[in-house]
């Protein structure tokens, strides 16, 4: 399972808090792709035969299989349009941000 | 009590890495490096070392896989050459930088061009910056104990910095000696398996070689540079621990030779160490005051140690077997950088030996009467290459 974002993470406050030889916990994310995501993937559940072709072509992997049904996490999601490409039933659309 | 054999310097490193037991060797070969991947690549078919050797495609595909194996938590060993080190560069930064204890042999060859398979420093200074302790060595048996000594550093869990071992090109990775040959148990006693909790694992899930932006990357390097400042004692305790057990020691970072009461000190790096001895001695035997100091450590540099030496001799020469092209050659920078200020002394540096060129007792001498001439209050070039033709 992909670990979930470490929402916890703080800023370090001192050298001894500075990751050593850069490794970090699983979740670490510098910056939130979001911030550079123009459009974002929307799921038509109602056309998805669960085929799976977006989670193993996301290049991120943001892309849930836990769940019953597909999900994306949109901390890691930059956005790309890779997923609504590869969808063979094309319910996958990009919808621009705040739209 | 160990064993003896007759061996080359790159077979005695193969028997010191042999000892340190890596779990995986990649490497890719090139002249003068390959008889000693050879030699382990026999290890591991004859059953000596339980090993997996990884046959790459590429000298960086040697460092790439060697990071990799590193990463989970296992000992690994490379070793290259000249072209292939630079090929390799890039890889350096990366293992150095995500703290990975690599240990790595440099069979220390020119670059090209002009093209030329023979031995001198050029390949591993150009490596100066990389964030790879360097430790030269001056003899097999030398490098058998480096080799030892090497990984105990690397994974002190204080260091934890990669480390490259510098063999002199031919002059000794294809020259023979006696070497003593230690015993695994005893080396294993030296050399407990590498432990680490930075690796990737299932239930420990990590990032490694993360991205660390402008806000704290100067702090990650400064977490570096304090790892260095480590290494010099640990370089020192690792080989005094190792000559209570195994009977040899080599000083630490520097050796000084019949330098207490010397007038003329030269400074030597790896073989030339060997043949600058047998000179002092025999010009001690003339009734001259010299000295030698063996730097054995390049990097970390012994600054405190060069610093406190200023003006207590007469003459200090520093030789080079490469060129920083546009300043002096690359050791002689340092210790001149380390003595600003207070520096009583008059200097001199000998660029040698390069491509290979045989750095003679005769050369030697020559040395020793410029410092003799600075001594005596003569001018001398402060840069000489020594040995030219013309």
């Amino acid at each position: 399972m992909k670990p979930k974002r470490d929402l916890d993470f703080k800023a370090p406050a001192s050298m001894e808090e500075i990751p050593f030889g850069a490794s970090f916990p699983a979740g670490h994310l510098v910056n939130p792709n979001s911030g550079y995501r123009t459009f974002a993937p929307k799921f038509d559940y109602d056309k998805c035969i669960h085929c799976l072709f977006c989670f193993v072509y996301c290049p991120e992997g943001a892309i849930s299989k836990e769940g019953e049904k597909l999900t994306v996490d949109m901390d890691y999601c930059k956005g790309c349009g890779i997923c609504a490409h590869e969808c063979p039933k094309k319910c996958i659309s990009m919808v621009k941000e705040g739209e | 009590m160990g064993t003896k054999a007759f061996l080359s310097a790159n077979e005695a490193a193969a028997h010191g890495v042999r000892l340190a037991r890596p779990k995986v060797i990649s490497a890719y070969p090139i002249t003068p490096q390959t008889t000693l991947v050879e030699k382990l690549a026999d290890f591991i078919a004859d059953g000596q070392l339980d090993s997996k050797y990884m046959m790459v495609e590429s000298e960086h595909s040697a460092m790439a896989s060697a990071l990799g194996v590193s990463m989970m938590g296992a000992r690994v060993f490379t070793a290259s050459s000249s072209q292939g080190l630079l090929y390799m560069c890039e890889m350096l930064s990366y293992v150095s930088g995500a703290r990975h204890p690599v240990v790595m042999a440099d069979a220390n060859r020119s670059t090209a061009t002009p093209w030329n398979i023979y031995g001198d420093h050029r390949d591993a200074m150009a490596m100066r910056d990389s964030g790879f302790v360097q430790l030269y060595v001056e003899s097999g048996q030398e490098a058998l104990d480096t080799m030892i000594q090497a990984y105990k550093l690397a994974e002190d869990p204080q260091v934890m910095l990669p480390v490259m071992v510098n063999l002199d090109g031919f002059t000794l990775t294809h020259t023979y000696d006696l070497v003593d040959i230690p015993d695994q148990d005893d080396v294993d006693r030296f050399l407990p398996p590498f432990q680490t909790k930075m690796k990737l694992d299932f239930d420990n899930p990590q990032v490694l070689c993360g991205t660390i932006g402008p806000a704290f990357h100067t702090e990650g390097r400064i977490q570096q540079c304090e790892a260095f400042e480590v290494a010099k004692k640990k370089i020192a305790e690792i080989d005094a621990e190792y000559a209570k057990m195994f009977g040899r020691s080599y000083h630490g970072m520097y050796e000084e030779y019949k330098c207490e009461d010397a007038e003329q000190v030269l400074v030597a790096t790896g073989s030339l160490a060997g043949t600058t001895r047998v000179v002092v001695d025999e010009l001690r035997a003339e009734g001259r005051k010299v000295g030698m100091i063996k730097l054995r450590s390049f990097r970390p540099f012994p600054k405190e140690f060069f610093a406190s030496i200023s003006g207590k001799y007469k003459a200090l020469g520093v030789t080079d077997k490469s060129i920083s092209f546009g300043f002096d050659g690359t050791i002689y920078g340092d210790v001149k950088a380390s003595m600003y200020g207070n520096c009583g002394t008059k200097m001199a540096n000998f660029i040698c030996g390069l491509g290979g060129r045989d750095v003679s007792k005769d050369m030697i001498v020559e040395m020793f009467d410029v410092l003799q001439n600075l001594s005596d209050g003569k001018s001398e070039d402060e840069v000489q290459f020594i040995g030219k033709r013309w």
